[in-house]
């Protein structure tokens, strides 16, 4: 899908702060429809805190968030979710002690109209339900991120970058509009990373899925690689945005924190 | 027995007019909906494929195939794994009038596009994206090449090269086709003799570079037909593929026997889920290469090193009862009543539990070839009530020639030559055999096919020699035999199969022609040993760091103490290194069924043959390693010399 000109979400000057310390100031960022939109910045900048803000971890204590169109400042996690925003994160947060299916079968509940009782029957609709679900899972996640080998494993004793993956089948299975990602190359090799980037593209741009992606990243091969749109925050800061090319001309960035660039590039590749 | 009706396949003349696709629509036609031909595991569901689904995808695939200009004796190459849609390919291929060429999937590009190349490809068809991406970067080495036919879309959005087409595009125009000409595809198939060319197979090759073996029809019917006089195959049997096709075990099992017999064939999810796949089917009859069997005797030893003491001396006590047992057939004693009570004893126990768990509980028939295997794993497998045999066979003889009888098995040898197949040792030791199954000659080599075809006769380059029971034993290649200091000839070999019982050793090369000693090169199994060190606070980052270890040069060396006991002394191995990588078939070094290719290895490692044999105790080498992608990387490594003394430890 083409990246159009709609904004999908925005997030309009917020502010957020822990005692004294300024975590956010003034971020504004319009993430649009079908892009794939990079959050960079030093160490303590406030990425993570900007994405917990995003999907209702914090709560910005001023500026408001718009979720396609629709106010979402006050809204619970949950239900954000429920308009279609999903996340992973930096450090894995999964049920180490269920397999790998149970896991993404709990990203899908969300989608399951049964109640208590109905399920506790299991006839009808619920053992209907439950046999679309997986198939969606499936046909759509499994499949996609070549995961069959490892769907009956226990989470705890996967490698970490198979973990990792799950983790991104986990935010897929609620069949997201916008994918929140944080830090997904964290602690991957360098075929791990290959993989991952091609999912990430897999999922933003097969028709199946157009899933408008923001992404925490620190491996600037892949941000520059994969990203239509990336901002740079520094201390709490919006210090600038663009296209990576404006980005990585930029003098304040350089100056701030892009001149590492080049040998964050070159460890990579 | 209630079946005999099956097995009129046995009995029926393999005429000058059949054909692979004549016998695939009969059998299509026999069974059609009423049984499944292929099932393959999708989406963690078996999906069954009934003989018409496959009889029409063939049928369209293959007018698809001729509408875009396949004309009677084209070569289609083929590059994918284990899939319905591979076999359907193949065999469309066929009924066009193609032949069909297999290539390795983890073959290297150079090699690829030097096969396309020399077969004269027009046609390729890949699963997906990675072998679409082979295919373009091999086009201007490969002019001859008109189409790509893939069918995984994964990942190929964006994709507008002209040489691309669609297996759903391709199947649609024999749709269009066949409903404007229905009567199309049974002339094409109706055209095909049996002594025309069906598959142009490029052999491995332990030397030089690859030959393509030139099969017919009738090789492959004849093949499939004489191999199951001896051991038949039933309609409702399950086979599971998960070897290369582009090994003729697979295509003699896919192929002849499946067409003749109409058994099901079954595909795994991917290959990584292969063996939990062969549980989940629980085949009557397999063929894989040792390294299968090898993996299977690993997995049960490393549980075994892991479970609990009681849980240990119980298989302990079962595997020593099957091992008396087996060996009592073995050497076609009777077993005594009281052997037989604790042998049944030790099944339900121990053995049943292990064969289903290893996937092999419903074998009739199992075998082996493609390389050597040691009597140690032949040994574990008949303990445990498993039916293994060794086969002997090649590429040129569309499979196999010697196969082991029920009740006949001696595992230092590779049985009786089949039905129809006649066996015999040149005065130098080579054997040659002759069968309605040996192939035309090599693709483009005339000279070649002049050396190893003569009179009929196949000549093999193996040696070997035929026992007082009139079984064939095959050393190897003429010239991997090795002589010992005191004059003995000795096999390499030997040694090799038996240190690979070691559950912590994964390759080994053993060198010693012509030379003071015995030495080996070990390769230790990265997950074992990676585990044995875990477990003892072995601290280590890599494979090379891991193997250079004092503790495991302590562990390799147990193990070659263990079976140093077992041989004369001349051939015990005096000296080791642990190698700082595993051989890798992407590195020239082994073949695509895991044999070494000696003549290679000794180029590529003649320091560490000096280095041990001057009796120094480090060995500094530079080396490069190969990836698929075709780049190379360069490597420095270190490594320590060990000594084995004659008095063991």
């Amino acid at each position: 899908m083409p990246v159009s000109n709609e904004v999908q979400l925005k997030v309009e000057n917020i502010h957020i702060s822990f005692g004294g310390v300024k975590a956010l100031r003034e971020v504004s960022l319009e993430v649009r429809k079908g892009e794939i939109f990079s959050l960079i910045g030093p160490n303590g900048a406030g990425k993570t805190v900007c994405l917990n803000c995003i999907n209702g971890l914090y709560h910005p204590q001023d500026g408001k968030i718009f979720f396609e169109g629709k106010d979402i400042t006050s809204l619970k996690p949950y239900q954000r979710a429920k308009l279609g925003i999903a996340r992973s994160f930096q450090k894995i947060e999964l049920f180490k002690g269920m397999t790998v299916l149970d896991n993404i079968r709990l990203g899908r509940h969300i989608h399951l109209k049964t109640n208590l009782i109905e399920g506790a029957v299991y006839l009808g609709r619920a053992a209907r339900q439950e046999i679309e679900h997986r198939e969606f899972i499936e046909k759509e996640i499994i499949d996609l991120l070549e995961i069959e080998a490892i769907r009956d494993k226990v989470v705890g004793m996967l490698p970490y970058g198979l973990q990792k993956r799950v983790e991104l089948a986990r935010a897929l299975a609620l069949n997201p509009k916008l994918l929140i990602l944080d830090e997904p190359m964290a602690g991957l090799n360098l075929e791990e990373v290959e993989d991952m980037a091609r999912f990430i593209l897999d999922v933003n741009e097969e028709d199946r899925w157009n899933v408008t992606c923001l992404l925490v990243e620190h491996d600037m091969g892949v941000v520059m690689d994969i990203s239509h749109r990336v901002a740079v925050l520094n201390f709490g800061e919006k210090i600038a945005d663009g296209t990576p090319q404006e980005v990585q001309k930029n003098a304040v960035v350089v100056q701030a924190y892009l001149g590492e660039v080049e040998g964050l590039y070159a460890t990579r590749r | 027995m209630p079946r005999a009706d099956e097995l009129k396949y046995l009995d029926r003349e393999i005429g000058p007019d059949l054909t692979l696709p004549k016998l695939f629509q009969e059998t299509c036609r026999k069974y059609w909906d009423r049984k499944v031909a292929l099932r393959e595991k999708e989406f963690g569901l078996w999906r069954p494929i009934t003989w018409k689904d496959y009889y029409e995808k063939v049928k369209w695939i293959a007018l698809g195939l001729h509408s875009l200009g396949l004309q009677r004796g084209d070569k289609v190459a083929m590059i994918g794994d284990n899939r319905p849609e591979g076999l359907m390919a193949e065999m469309a291929a066929l009924c066009a009038g193609g032949v069909g060429v297999w290539l390795f999937q983890d073959s290297l590009i150079d090699e690829v596009a030097y096969i396309i190349d020399h077969s004269d490809c027009r046609f390729l068809m890949g699963e997906g994206q990675e072998e679409v991406d082979k295919a373009l970067s091999i086009k201007s080495k490969c002019p001859k090449l008109q189409k790509v036919v893939w069918d995984d879309p994964k990942g190929l959005r964006g994709y507008e090269d002209p040489l691309l087409i669609s297996l759903k595009n391709v199947l649609e125009r024999g749709r269009e086709l066949d409903q404007k000409e229905p009567a199309l595809f049974d002339v094409l198939v109706r055209t095909g003799k049996g002594s025309d060319v069906a598959l142009l197979f490029y052999t491995s090759g332990t030397t030089a570079l690859p030959k393509g073996a030139l099969l017919s029809h009738y090789n492959m019917l004849t093949m499939g037909q004489n191999l199951m006089r001896v051991d038949p195959c039933y309609e409702d049997d399950d086979f599971v593929s998960f070897l290369p096709f582009a090994w003729i075990g697979e295509q003699m099992m896919s192929l002849s026997c499946g067409l003749l017999a109409g058994f099901t064939i079954n595909f795994p999810e991917e290959p990584e889920t292969a063996q939990e796949n062969i549980r989940e089917i629980g085949p009557q009859v397999m063929f894989s290469p040792p390294r299968i069997y090898e993996q299977m005797v690993r997995t049960v030893q490393v549980k075994y090193l892991d479970a609990t003491w009681i849980k240990r001396k119980i298989y302990e006590w079962s595997m020593a009862v099957g091992y008396r047992v087996a060996d009592l057939k073995f050497a076609k004693k009777s077993v005594p009543v009281w052997l037989r009570i604790l042998g049944f004893l030790a099944h339900f126990t121990v053995h049943k539990k292990l064969r289903d768990h290893l996937g092999v509980s419903r074998i009739r028939n199992t075998y082996t070839g493609g390389a050597a295997m040691g009597p140690d794993h032949f040994r574990f497998f008949h303990a445990i009530g498993v039916n293994l045999k060794q086969i002997y066979g090649q590429t040129e003889i569309a499979g196999i020639s010697a196969l082991h009888r029920d009740g006949d098995i001696k595992f230092d040898t590779v049985g009786k030559p089949i039905p129809g197949t006649e066996i015999k040792v040149t005065p130098d030791g080579e054997i040659i055999s002759k069968s309605p199954s040996v192939f035309l000659g090599y693709y483009r080599m005339a000279t070649e096919t002049a050396k190893t075809l003569r009179d009929g006769w196949l000549h093999s380059g193996d040696t070997g020699f035929i026992d007082s029971d009139g079984h064939l034993v095959v050393f190897d290649r003429t010239k991997d035999v090795m002589i010992l200091p005191d004059g003995t000839k000795f096999s390499p070999q030997y040694l090799e199969t038996r240190l690979k019982f070691s559950p912590y050793i994964k390759d080994v090369w053993v060198i010693g022609d012509g030379r003071p000693f015995v030495a080996a090169v070990v390769c230790i199994d990265y997950s074992v040993v990676g585990k044995w060190a875990e477990d003892r606070n072995i601290p280590y980052t890599s494979y090379p760091e891991l193997s250079q270890k004092t503790q495991v040069y302590d562990l390799v060396l147990k193990e070659i103490v263990k079976m140093n006991n077992g041989l004369p002394k001349v051939a015990q191995v005096r000296r080791f290194v642990n190698l700082f990588k595993e051989f890798d078939a992407d590195d020239d070094e082994l073949t695509r069924t895991r044999k070494i290719r000696r003549a290679f290895v000794e180029q590529r490692y003649r320091e560490i043959m000096e280095a041990v044999y001057a009796r120094q105790d480090m060995i500094h080498m530079n080396t490069t390693i190969n990836y698929e992608d075709g780049t190379e990387v360069k490597i420095k490594a270190d490594m320590h010399v060990a000594d084995v003394s004659e008095e063991g430890v």
